[in-house]
């Protein structure tokens, strides 16, 4: 469905002859016991048949976004002389991780319009519906979202840190941090001239985790009972090892 | 060495799991504890989610107490009889907490109600640990002999139990509600309940010292497992490499922190204890009153 939207969308956009082909580093993550971080290289070029058009700069945004989920933000408030969470919104749909990287400051690169409608900046990845009736201020919880995800490296926005040679090749980094969740990542590549999009390309990276990790959520999630007494077993082989140990160690 | 939990989902340092696992495992040792009030506010403090860290600090419990009590077995200082008693109580106060644990979990009140409750019970066994403590430290400056225990209301109650290793004739009415409230604490709390259990059975039944701490180990290792099996299968917060790594460092602090206890006199050790307990109270208790620097939180859509 959204691969659909996308291609009208593609098929929407005026043909100026020019088109975007790019790779990534790598497709796939996978999260071992030992993952601390990943580093994911975007890099591409503009495919045309004419010379550059005169009019404006091109420029390049590169998205990379994790699997939208509902979060629900809470708010503390002072209740009875202690700090209680008191309202809540239910944020529809934010991605676990997104990362926007420019060509040049955002507001150069892309029309507010543009964004509404592909959805590029962080504030626009972010479906936020409705909020209760009894609370007013509903945007400073979007906010609040986005401020602690960002603090938490989550969310990022880095303008300038695409780089563009000849205005055709262009390439940069994506840093994805260690607290990673798992699912269907994806990268959009857009280039822009006057702050309209000419062309967009949305490839998946999977992120998952594997081997051990894999195998102990798996086991936690579909048999809880025998992954239940595993960790009892396991608590009380331990305990029972270590005074065995230590009482051999003192005869 | 930074390893990704499976089930937090976090990062965090192997070696500071260990370091943290073993610091603790050396008070439970000095101390007799199972060490969970400062290990699950501990694991707060590195960003571990609270609900995973509840959860998992019940699992390591169940190792550092067994094997404690492997050891009291051997000099028989273990009242099974009393320990069932309790165990009965603590399955039942069990079960009632972790239902109350996913309904919060669920309003989004799990945080505070963990802490209060933290604040709460530190802040009174610290308190009255400290003030019992300060007063046998100065009796025995004085040479003055320790005041004998004396009946009180425990006593008068119907249903009757024999006990033989302590040497009681009680009610099993007090006992039963004594391992209902722990149950409900071990939870709720992520801990054994021994800092509750243990002057429980002092004061309120009147057991002698040398069996309490076997007896309250003994009932922990039930109660702490059946905790761990209710949020394994209830809420998928059971932690096994987190569990690992902090019982690895546990269970050899543990003996290393028993050496240690032989060198310090009771009076001091229970002083130092009380200290502990309170600070611990102290720094929570200060997070509650003091405006937190975000007032926002993240966290699951549960039910309505």
């Amino acid at each position: 469905m959204l691969r659909l939207a996308l291609l009208l969308i593609c098929l929407a956009l005026p043909a100026t002859g020019e088109e975007v082909v790019a790779g990534l580093s790598q497709n796939r993550v996978a999260i071992t016991a030992n993952f601390d971080g990943s580093e994911i290289m975007i890099f591409g070029a503009v495919k045309r048949e004419a010379p550059p058009p005169g009019d404006g700069a091109l420029q390049v945004i590169v998205t990379v976004s994790g699997p939208s989920e509902p979060v629900m933000v809470r708010r503390k408030a002072k209740r009875y002389g202690i700090w209680v969470n008191t309202d809540a919104v239910e944020v529809d749909a934010a991605p676990s991780f997104y990362a926007v990287a420019t060509s040049a400051p955002f507001e150069e690169v892309l029309s507010s319009t543009e964004d509404l409608r592909h959805k590029v900046s962080i504030q626009r990845a972010i479906r936020s519906v409705g909020a209760p009736m009894e609370i007013v201020d509903s945007q400073s919880f979007t906010e609040a979202l986005i401020r602690i995800r960002t603090d938490k490296g989550f969310y990022q926005n880095r303008e300038n840190s695409v780089i563009i040679q000849e205005e055709t090749l262009f390439r940069t980094a994506v840093a994805l941090p260690a607290n990673l969740t798992e699912g269907m990542y994806s990268a959009r590549i857009f280039i822009t001239r006057n702050r309209q999009v000419i062309d967009v390309l949305e490839t998946a990276i999977d992120v998952r985790k594997v081997g051990l990790e894999r195998w102990v959520y798996n086991l936690a999630h579909e048999r809880p009972l025998i992954y239940g007494i595993l960790s009892l077993a396991i608590a009380i082989a331990a305990g029972w090892s270590a005074s065995a140990v230590f009482r051999y160690l003192r005869s | 060495m930074q390893i990704y939990l499976p089930i937090a989902e976090v990062s965090v340092n192997a070696f500071l799991l260990l370091g943290l696992g073993g610091m603790v495992g050396v008070l439970s040792g000095m101390f007799g504890v199972g060490g969970g009030f400062l290990m699950t506010p501990l694991l707060f403090f590195i960003g571990i989610p609270p609900a995973v860290a509840v959860a998992t600090e019940a699992n390591q419990i169940v190792a550092s107490s067994f094997s404690g009590v492997l050891a009291h077995l051997k000099r028989k200082t273990v009242d099974l009889r009393m320990g069932t008693v309790l165990l009965v109580g603590g399955l039942i106060g069990a079960a009632v907490g972790v239902q109350v644990f996913t309904a919060l979990r669920e309003i989004g009140q799990v945080d505070l109600l963990v802490k209060l409750c933290y604040v709460v019970f530190l802040g009174i066994i610290g308190a009255l640990m400290f003030v019992e403590s300060l007063n046998a430290l100065r009796r025995t400056r004085k040479g003055a002999p320790a005041v004998r225990r004396k009946h009180n209301w425990v006593h008068n109650l119907p249903f009757k139990m024999k006990f033989r290793t302590s040497g009681l004739y009680i009610s099993v009415i007090p006992p039963l509600l004594v391992g209902v409230s722990v149950g409900v604490l071990a939870a709720i709390m992520g801990v054994g309940g021994g800092f509750i259990m243990v002057p429980a059975m002092i004061y309120l039944l009147g057991m002698p010292t040398k069996v309490v701490v076997g007896t309250s180990l003994f009932q922990i290792i039930f109660v702490t497992g059946f905790t761990t099996l209710l949020h394994a299968t209830t809420n998928y917060t059971v932690d096994m490499a987190l569990a690992v790594l902090l019982l690895i460092g546990g269970v050899v602090g543990a003996q290393i922190g028993a050496r240690i206890g032989v060198l310090l006199k009771a009076e001091q050790l229970r002083i130092l204890l009380a200290i502990m307990v309170l600070a611990v109270c102290g720094k929570l208790a200060f997070d509650l009153l003091v405006q937190p620097s975000e007032l926002y939180s993240l966290g699951d859509p549960g039910a309505h």
